[in-house]
């Protein structure tokens, strides 16, 4: 265990079931993810620092605004729908209700499969929508997501590397004109190839960010 | 000894194959990193139904006080944790035991929740005979036969 060089995505798992919680956290560790996992919504919305705002009648309470810095970078949130106190779908509508954390992709599981909820949950922005039980093949599915979210989040940060790639023109653009390719793979035709390419290097290393190797499983 | 061992694995095989359906995903999850991952899950899978079918008992305890709420969160979860893992036969159990539970149907529940108690025993047993085998040709110097069914 060490340093990896290319950055490793950090996956968030809420199941308030132990059985599921041990196997979703499998699950994303064979698909060579960072994983941590809680046990509800609440703890959820506490690992990454959004403060529960049931604390406003608490007159010690900070403010409702969120940590603006996240101790650890989460690049994707998987919760089951069915949970007592704050249910998946619950916990996605603060997830992207917040300013701080509403890019962050967010996938919803569920053991029965109705079309109402599924559809709710899709429109309420989550990108996926897994039945139970999650299948290795069904976590493919996650990495375009995350892709996208750091893409972006390199795009939006000011340039520490003398790259001209990062001008005004470029933060205005839509996360979906930029194709999202792997760095080893062909980008295709586009007259955004030559931002593209300089933009690979502002993306392949990630120096700017704390890492951190050692989460341990929080339940 | 290599006889020994075949017809260890050939045992193997035969107790893989009737719960191969059953755990062909949780074992792809297991690899060299992991050895024991599959056992661990069962392991926990087992306390939850042991400890699921206790709280389960007592609140169709009273025929005239059966907390049928209790009960219904009870079976969702056991019907969860058992389709996770692959515990097929648990699960089926489960689903009667849900429409029992809706119907509020006591008597019906009660029987449910004894057959649920067996098929997890049942199949507690059986799993342990397998990961016993797996020991046993381990140590006879065998490998795992890996068993492919389509």
């Amino acid at each position: 265990m060490g340093m990896v060089t290319e950055s490793q995505f950090h996956v968030l798992a809420v199941d308030d079931s132990l059985v599921d919680r041990k196997m979703i956290e499998r699950l994303l560790q064979k698909s060579s993810y960072q994983v941590t996992t809680v046990d509800s919504g609440s703890k959820a919305l506490e690992f990454l620092g959004l403060r529960d705002s049931n604390e406003s009648d608490d007159a010690n309470a900070p403010s409702s605004s969120p940590v603006t810095h996240q101790e650890v970078e989460i690049n994707l949130i998987i919760t089951d729908y069915c949970m007592p106190g704050m249910t998946g779908y619950d916990l996605l509508k603060r997830v992207k209700e917040s300013a701080a954390f509403k890019s962050i992709p967010v996938v919803i599981m569920s053991s029965e499969n109705v079309p109402a909820r599924i559809s709710r949950c899709l429109e309420e922005g989550a990108e996926e929508f897994f039945l139970k039980p999650v299948k290795l093949a069904d976590l493919t599915k996650l990495k375009p997501h995350m892709m996208k979210t750091k893409l972006k989040k390199e795009s939006d940060k000011p340039a520490k590397e003398d790259s001209a790639v990062l001008k005004p023109e470029i933060r205005e653009e839509e996360a979906s004109v930029i194709k999202i390719v792997p760095l080893h793979q062909e980008v295709e035709q586009e007259p955004v190839l030559s931002k593209r390419k300089a933009t690979k290097e502002v993306i392949s290393t990630d120096r700017s960010r704390p890492k951190y190797n050692d989460i341990t499983t929080s339940v | 000894m290599n006889t020994v061992v075949a017809q260890l694995q050939r045992q193997f095989q035969d107790y893989l194959v009737s719960l191969y359906q059953q755990f062909t995903e949780l074992r792809k999850l297991q690899d060299e990193g992991t050895p024991d991952f599959v056992a661990e899950v069962v392991s926990l899978f087992f306390d939850d139904c042991s400890k699921l079918i206790n709280t389960m008992s007592r609140s169709l305890e009273r025929p005239e006080n059966v907390d049928f709420k209790q009960v219904d969160s009870g079976v969702h979860q056991l019907k969860g944790s058992s389709s996770s893992v692959g515990a097929r036969r648990v699960k089926n159990v489960c689903i009667s035991f849900k429409e029992c539970c809706d119907v509020q149907n006591r008597e019906g529940c009660l029987r449910c929740l004894q057959q649920v108690d067996y098929e997890y025993k049942m199949l507690k047993t059986k799993l342990q005979d397998l990961f016993n085998l797996e020991q046993r040709i381990l140590q006879a110097g065998g490998m795992i036969p890996q068993v492919n069914i389509s």
